[in-house]
């Protein structure tokens, strides 16, 4: 077959006329080619412009709009009077706009000039920038006073990509006294951002609560943002105001706790490490709350640095650490009342008497009292702390009689307060036992169980709990939200039962007892109390953890109630490694009451103590940073700065304080058995304190 | 109307369509008023002054004979593929791709030129061409170098938009000549199934431009970004369009090229459907006004250079509205008489100056 006939036809010959026809034709097919096209064309705009219209109007919206969130004013946090503990305070900041930044160098130079930057500052920043892209602001300075904000404003111009600007931080006016209790507030974490995809989360200068109440309380704290809607080109720049919606301000959040005790407390703590907690007795408010050492919530809700980091984390004091709430401690002789509560349910007679001569003999072993006190009644075993006179009642009832009374006046309970933690300790008996260690309850456990030895643990929160539940005869709950009481039915004990334990705690501050030091310098009102002495450690040598080495001293705590003929205040003081209950807890539970009746004479006396510790806490702390610092290497300083600033603090208190308690939990029951005890324990914490020995063999 | 006051040169002139021209050129003037946000300068008042010169000087173009076009189109041709190649080389020397000669007073485009002078080249050799050799290779590979040779001179620039258009224009003569058709399909079923072949030839930012084109969407912020703004800005006009002067896109830089390539996105959104069905309208109206001008010629030169460069002006405007509302890739095709840039302008004049004189030739002959 001819190729040619086959490209081009079999009619080769074309004359003049056909081709004109052709032309026609095929003109005519372009003609209608256009119209098509034309048709083709309105087609897809009538498509765009009608039917998809609302689609892109509502794209070209949020082209032109531009929403800025304002973020809320956060609630405050007020105490029982109204008194603010945490409020919000106007503050001034400096951002950069990586996208804005014409010469980074230039305007870095400069803005270190005016605003005084350290090398430190500018490393930061330069780090900062270079992780950061487009819009979002980058850091300079927050907090800045009003000089440098103005300064910086003015020169603007001349920087651009320096954005100055106003906003709220929290303030917390008592500072580190408050740290545990209203915890702290800080950017929320990627990670919060992942879960809940609220943009508000990623606004800068929004702050969410990290620990205790700022925590718990966030959502009637935080409130709702607002909305600034601007129009914008499409490289940011503005063009004029649209409507604004303004934020709704969080709630404020009242509480029980008397912020002017609460901050007496954290100071009167002073260089201790210890607790206390001070609950209402006809209500079950918590007056106070008090964990120190502590941190200042005010530098960490403006991000703390890295070396004050450190300086927090590396404290054996544990100011990371809230004690009232997740500190557990042999109870020691402050769980007497409670003993001596069960006993007169299992029918003891409180005026029989137990004769006293330094100790108990059961079986080999003699389980010693602190003194020969001679004959005891149950009011006078109270008032002397005899242990004798517990060994023999309490083996004669048995701790499964004495258990349920200690947890019925709240040992081993968790109570339903909104704080991210709390630990509730033990109250053994010989079922918790044979689950426990499989093995049998033995009359030894009862012996040191019943003088809050032992297997026995409870936090402060549990002790004052317990004291106001003896004072005011009521199953008190305790609360901190204002207004949450919750009703209180009454203990399943007499009046005179009650009255037996309430004299004998009298009698311990007022009689002829083991805290007669401690008595209240009013006219009129008398506290009463039970001190209590938790061994650390066993006893070794004549070693009896009342001298050598901090960690292992003993403890000492102190339960309390004032006044004494109608409680009205009720607590708990430890103070880990005081030695005693008498020596280091009472004289605090004293000062307390003494601020809440006259605290100018309170605060009188204050004042001459924290002389010679060199200063209120917040003086102290500033010292002791400062001092850190100093002793930093500062080349690891810049470094550490370069890395950022430390991000989800609380995540990382978190896992601190797990491996601490860790390397606290293996510690031997016989600790005393073993070869070089002082080296081969762990570090003992707050936490996790060994048993003691039962008693040595004679 | 042969008596009364208008001169007979005046009355000569094709109004229908210098009105419709008029109407485009003024639309255009008043778009670019609003893309400069109310303001003749830039745009505006440039665009109306280069609209009046061009359209004299197509006027003038008209009272040339259509012969000395036809006796010009060979050795016309050959002058803009040598400038053609010299751009080529000094963009060569100068190391980066170079698409314009600078003559001091012009940056003249020798590609954009090449449009019309492809047409009027092939053209010129079809009406030369015996009847009888229409169906024979004689007929076929002349017109084919003839197209073929700018083309990949224009591609290497690289400018695949004009490239294109200067190949359309000539397949478009050898249409109209009567080459036989089952040579077009059968062209374009072998054009297709190399199309894999070509587009790895293809410049790495020009397969981008095509990729984007089919999923403009991926790259919303990046290169995709001129298509999907322009389609909002469209999308957001609706029937009767925001008003004049109060366009968002356009006004507040969201929509790039607004006053050149994307104009007619520009005018959407102030315009709406009905501002957009009005120049489209228009440009038919031009196009079938070339055709008419083709099917009365009497010359076959004129026949066929009169529907080709018709086209050619077609082309342009079809190529791109279909790139703003994102039906075509974005190969830099502007609308012409719209757009403000002074070298679309000038080709669609000198196109149009030449579709004059063939229509005047043709009265002359038939009238008088």
């Amino acid at each position: 077959m001819d190729p040619l006939k086959l490209l081009f036809g079999a009619n080769r010959q074309v004359t003049e006329a056909q081709q004109q026809f052709t032309f026609s034709r095929r003109a005519f097919f372009l003609g209608g080619t256009q119209v098509g096209i034309g048709v083709l064309l309105a087609g897809r705009m009538a498509w765009l412009a009608v039917a998809e219209n609302e689609k892109y109007a509502l794209l070209a919206e949020s082209n032109r709009v531009n929403l800025q969130i304002i973020p809320p004013r956060r609630g405050w946090i007020v105490d029982r009077n109204g008194r603010p503990i945490a409020l919000n305070r106007t503050a001034f900041r400096v951002d950069l706009i990586p996208d804005r930044l014409a010469d980074k160098d230039a305007v870095l130079t400069e803005l270190a000039q005016v605003m005084r930057l350290t090398p430190v500052d500018v490393e930061r920043v330069r780090a900062d920038l270079k992780k950061a892209a487009g819009f979002q602001p980058v850091p300079v300075a927050e907090n800045i006073d009003w000089e440098t904000f103005a300064a910086v404003s003015l020169r603007t111009t001349e920087m651009p990509g320096v954005a100055p600007s106003e906003f709220f931080t929290r303030h917390y006016p008592e500072g580190a006294s408050v740290g545990h209790l209203i915890g702290y507030v800080g950017a929320a974490s990627a990670k919060d951002y992942e879960e809940k995809r609220d943009p508000l989360l990623i606004t800068p200068g929004f702050k969410i609560g990290k620990d205790g109440l700022e925590k718990t309380q966030e959502v009637t704290l935080r409130g709702l943002p607002g909305a600034k809607r601007t129009e914008v080109t499409a490289r940011g720049k503005l063009v004029r105001d649209l409507a604004t919606r303004p934020d709704v301000p969080g709630k404020t959040v009242k509480l029980t706790v008397d912020a002017g005790l609460q901050a007496y407390t954290g100071r009167r703590l002073g260089l201790e490490s210890g607790s206390a907690v001070v609950i209402d007795c006809e209500t079950g408010g918590i007056l106070t709350l008090s964990s120190m050492p502590s941190f200042d919530p005010n530098s960490f809700s403006d991000g703390i640095g890295r070396i004050e980091w450190r300086m927090l984390q590396e404290d054996d004091h544990i100011p990371m650490l809230n004690k009232a709430m997740q500190g557990l401690y042999p109870p020691g002789s402050t769980v007497k009342p409670a003993a001596a509560l069960a006993l007169l349910q299992n029918g003891v007679d409180p005026e029989e008497t137990v004769f006293c001569n330094g100790g108990y003999t059961l079986g080999s072993r003699t389980f010693r009292c602190l003194g020969r006190h001679g004959p005891m009644n149950m009011r006078h075993a109270l008032m002397k702390s005899c242990n004798t006179y517990f060994y023999a009642m309490g083996r004669r009832i048995g701790y499964d009689r004495i258990a349920p009374v200690a947890k019925m006046l709240g040992l081993g309970k968790e109570f339903d307060l909104p704080m991210p933690s709390q630990r509730y300790g033990t109250v053994p008996d010989s079922a918790w036992k044979r689950k426990k260690f499989d093995q049998d309850w033995s009359q030894s456990d009862t012996l040191n169980a019943t003088i809050g030895q032992g297997y026995v643990l409870s936090s402060p929160l549990q002790l004052a709990v317990m004291s106001a539940r003896i004072a005011s005869g009521k199953m008190l709950d305790p609360y901190l939200i204002h207004g949450q009481r919750k009703p209180a039915a009454r203990l399943p004990f007499s009046e005179e039962q009650l009255q037996v334990v309430r004299d004998g705690m009298d009698l311990v501050v007022n009689g002829a007892g083991t805290a007669v030091r401690s008595r209240l310098p009013l006219e009129g009102i008398r506290m009463a109390g039970k001190t209590g002495t938790a061994q650390v450690r066993a006893i070794k040598g004549g070693q009896r953890g009342q001298s050598g080495n901090w960690k292992y001293r003993d403890h000492g705590l102190f339960v309390f109630f004032a006044p004494v003929e109608k409680p009205r205040y009720a607590g708990a003081v430890v103070i880990e490694h005081g030695m005693g209950g008498a020596r280091a807890a009472a004289p605090v539970a004293k000062s307390m009451m003494t601020y809440l009746y006259d605290p100018a004479k309170a605060m009188e006396e204050l004042t001459a103590l924290e002389a010679g510790w060199g200063g209120d806490v917040n003086t102290r702390m500033a010292r002791k940073a400062a001092a850190w610092k100093a002793a930093s290497d500062p080349k690891a300083a810049v470094q550490a700065a370069a890395e950022g600033s430390v991000e989800d603090s609380e995540i990382k208190k978190t896992t601190e304080i797990e491996e601490r308690l860790d390397a606290g939990a293996p510690v031997n029951r016989d600790a005393a058995a073993s070869p070089e005890p002082e080296t081969a324990a762990a570090p003992v914490t707050a936490d996790v304190p060994p048993r003691p020995a039962e008693g040595s063999p004679q | 109307m042969t008596d009364g006051f208008v001169p007979a040169p005046l009355k000569q002139l094709p109004w229908r369509l210098l009105f419709l021209l008029l109407a485009i050129g003024g639309f255009g003037t008043i778009v670019l008023f609003s893309a400069a946000g109310g303001s003749l300068t830039p745009w505006a008042a440039s665009h109306a002054v280069r609209f009046c010169i061009f359209l004299v000087m197509a006027i003038i173009m008209s009272r040339i004979p259509e012969e000395f076009y036809a006796r010009m189109a060979m050795p016309g041709y050959a002058a803009v593929l040598i400038l053609l190649i010299a751009v080529e080389l000094i963009g060569g020397i100068s190391g980066g791709s170079q698409r314009w000669l600078d003559l001091g007073f012009i940056r003249l485009q020798p590609s954009e030129l090449m449009k019309l002078a492809v047409v009027l080249a092939t053209a010129r050799y079809y009406s030369m061409l015996p009847a009888g050799q229409v169906r024979t290779w004689t007929a076929v590979w002349p017109p084919v170098l003839l197209f073929g040779i700018p083309f990949v001179l224009v591609l290497l620039q690289p400018d695949l938009g004009t490239g294109l258009m200067i190949a359309a224009g000539g397949v478009t003569v050898m249409f109209l000549a009567g080459i036989p058709l089952r040579l077009f399909v059968g062209t374009a079923v072998i054009g297709a199934a190399a199309l894999p072949v070509v587009f790895s030839f293809l410049h790495d930012y020009q397969q981008k431009r095509v990729l984007i084109f089919l999923n403009p969407e991926e790259d919303a912020l990046g290169a995709g970004y001129h298509i999907t703004q322009s389609k909002i800005a469209i999308g957001s006009g609706g029937i009767f369009g925001k008003g004049y002067l109060n366009g968002t896109q356009s006004h507040l830089d969201y929509l790039p090229e607004g006053h050149t390539d994307f104009v007619f996105a520009t005018m959407a959104e102030e315009w709406g459907l009905l501002g957009g069905l009005a120049i489209i309208v228009a440009f038919v109206m031009v196009g079938r006004w070339g055709l008419q001008v083709a099917s009365r010629a009497t010359t076959r030169f004129g026949r066929m250079t009169a529907a080709a460069l018709s086209m050619t002006i077609f082309y342009y405007v079809t190529i791109n509205l279909l790139m703003v509302m994102g039906m075509a890739p974005v190969v830099g095709i502007p609308l012409p008489m719209v757009s403000h840039g002074g070298t679309a302008m000038l080709t669609v004049m000198l196109c149009l100056g030449v579709l004059m004189s063939i229509e005047r030739h043709s009265r002359r002959r038939t009238g008088l």
